[in-house]
């Protein structure tokens, strides 16, 4: 059994198969009156917040709670971060006050990696810069398991702001490790220069990899896929000028009523959140029947319980 | 503890292992205890089974399908999966969870009989108790085990057994049934005979 989680490529197909099955389960507590397992009596789970966060943080919370772990919460504003404390002493002072688990979300790519060296407990990356977010792709693929009932063979078009989401690098890594093939569509300023020059598009062609495949051109690619996730236009990370202007933006990759339409009768429509509405999906989509954005939120507390049961449940040191 | 098959016979360094039950013996009990639940219960009215996975889900299945082919009731029959309840998790690597599933009736002001193979050290059926506390409040729960093979650790006692087997701790009861391993069969392995 894996010890931390820290990137989508961790998880071998049995694995995350296993991860997806619990959270089938843990999904049955949700309807419960009682909602709360005993399985980490005792243990504690620390919420380590260097970046905004809503839905991931309540969830891993929610997720903690219901399995009985004691839960901190650690936002680095009104800490000592501001007055200048490195991560690594942040690091071990958690480890300190025995924290058995640390969930750290951080600005910095790779910042979860250095503090798996530091820390005894397991360390679940809840996003580090650009880099990954793992149990978002886990929920995303739980989702799409739930509704369309596989995952091999499916095909899922991710839409938008690839180069600045760690949503779309741990979903390609995942979803080819459980046989899924991945289109990555978006203004060519926005997809990552080796990822396009794999799949042969663009100026640099070298050897294609048949696993993920990059379009330009989402109109092309919509009546071909199961699933299409949009992704946030990450204002804040753009120090640059990707796209002309945001109206020319939600012309070319945003998804409205008419190019929804156009999708197969039974694809489905996904967005991490938080929405731009209107930039990258309009209202009409986001509420329409198609769309798995609420789901996605109830489901990511369920997979967040498996993923915290299977790092912490069992004695795996 | 692996358990060798009884159909070779061993020699005589290999533990030991005697068949306490064969195929035939098998249906003979589960066939009693139905019946005894029938008569305990006054014919099973407002009565749940739930088998303890792995071996007592399938028990429960035929024991309520014997019920009704001795008295015409349909008994409702679940499955109640107990790893998230076990006092020790935290001693093995992380363990897989199973299914549990309750019957659409519920179990709410129900009569419910927990269903497993081997009684032991009660651990399991501790463990089923906390775990049928957070699904629902029974009015009561009566426990039906294939084999009592005795060392309880807790005071914990089976409403209907099937066999009462004497062993040494150093022993260990091996049931097979057909749903899960292909043959119905209790068999008694290793210490020192």
């Amino acid at each position: 059994m894996i010890r931390h989680l820290l990137s989508g490529a961790d998880l071998d197909a049995d694995t995350a198969t296993q991860i997806l099955d619990t959270a089938a389960e843990m999904a049955t507590v949700a309807g419960r009156e009682v909602k709360k397992l005993p399985a980490l009596r005792g243990r504690t789970v620390v919420n380590l917040f260097y970046e905004d966060s809503t839905r991931t943080r309540i969830s891993f919370e929610a997720a903690a709670k219901r399995l009985s772990a004691d839960v901190i919460n650690f936002s680095a504003k009104g800490s000592s971060v501001t007055k200048g404390e490195s991560l690594k002493d942040t690091a071990l002072t958690l480890q300190a006050m025995g924290a058995d688990a640390v969930v750290v979300r951080h600005p910095a790519s790779g910042a979860p990696h250095r503090l798996a060296n530091w820390v005894d407990g397991s360390v679940v990356n809840a996003g580090d810069g650009t880099h990954e977010h793992p149990t978002q792709a886990l929920l995303d693929a739980y989702t799409m398991r739930a509704r369309l009932g596989r995952l091999a063979g499916l095909h899922v078009a991710i839409v938008g702001d690839v180069l600045h989401s760690r949503v779309a690098r741990s979903n390609v890594l995942l979803l080819s490790t459980l046989g899924a093939k991945v289109t990555l569509v978006g203004p060519p300023t926005l997809i990552p220069v080796d990822w396009a020059a794999r799949a042969g598009v663009g100026s640099v062609a070298t050897d294609a990899d048949p696993g993920t495949d990059v379009c330009y051109d989402l109109d092309a690619v919509l009546p071909g896929v199961d699933v299409v996730m949009m992704l946030r236009v990450q204002r804040e990370r753009m120090n640059d000028s990707y796209f002309p202007s945001a109206r020319e933006y939600a012309r070319r990759y945003g998804l409205d009523g008419p190019r929804m339409r156009r999708l197969p009768e039974h694809a489905i429509v996904m967005h991490p959140g938080p929405m731009n509405r209107g930039m990258e999906i309009t209202p009409e989509v986001a509420d329409s029947p198609r769309s798995t954005i609420v789901e996605q939120v109830a489901n990511g507390v369920s997979v967040r319980m498996a993923v915290l049961y299977l790092l912490l449940g069992g004695n795996n040191r | 503890m692996a358990c060798p098959p009884a159909a070779h016979p061993s020699p005589e360094r290999q533990p030991s292992v005697k068949v306490i039950l064969a195929s035939a013996d098998v249906q003979r009990v589960v066939d009693r205890i139905a019946h005894q639940i029938l008569e305990k219960t006054q014919g099973a009215a407002d009565t749940v089974l739930l088998g303890i996975p792995t071996r007592g889900a399938p028990l429960a299945r035929r024991l309520a399908a014997r019920i009704s082919t001795f008295e015409d009731v349909d008994v409702p029959v679940g499955v109640l999966d107990i790893t998230l309840y076990r006092d020790d998790l935290r001693r093995h690597a992380t363990r897989a969870v199973g299914p549990t599933q309750l019957p659409p009736g519920g179990i709410d002001g129900k009569r419910v009989v927990l269903v497993d193979d081997v009684l032991f050290s009660g651990r399991t059926v501790r463990a089923a108790l906390d775990a049928l506390n957070d699904v629902g409040r029974p009015a009561s729960v009566q426990l039906a085990v294939l084999v009592d093979r005795g060392h309880r650790e807790l005071p914990i006692r089976a409403d209907y057994v099937g066999k009462n087997i004497p062993t040494a701790l150093a022993e260990s009861v091996k049931v097979t049934l057909v749903e899960t391993d292909g043959a119905d069969e209790v068999r008694l392995c290793g210490g020192t005979r």
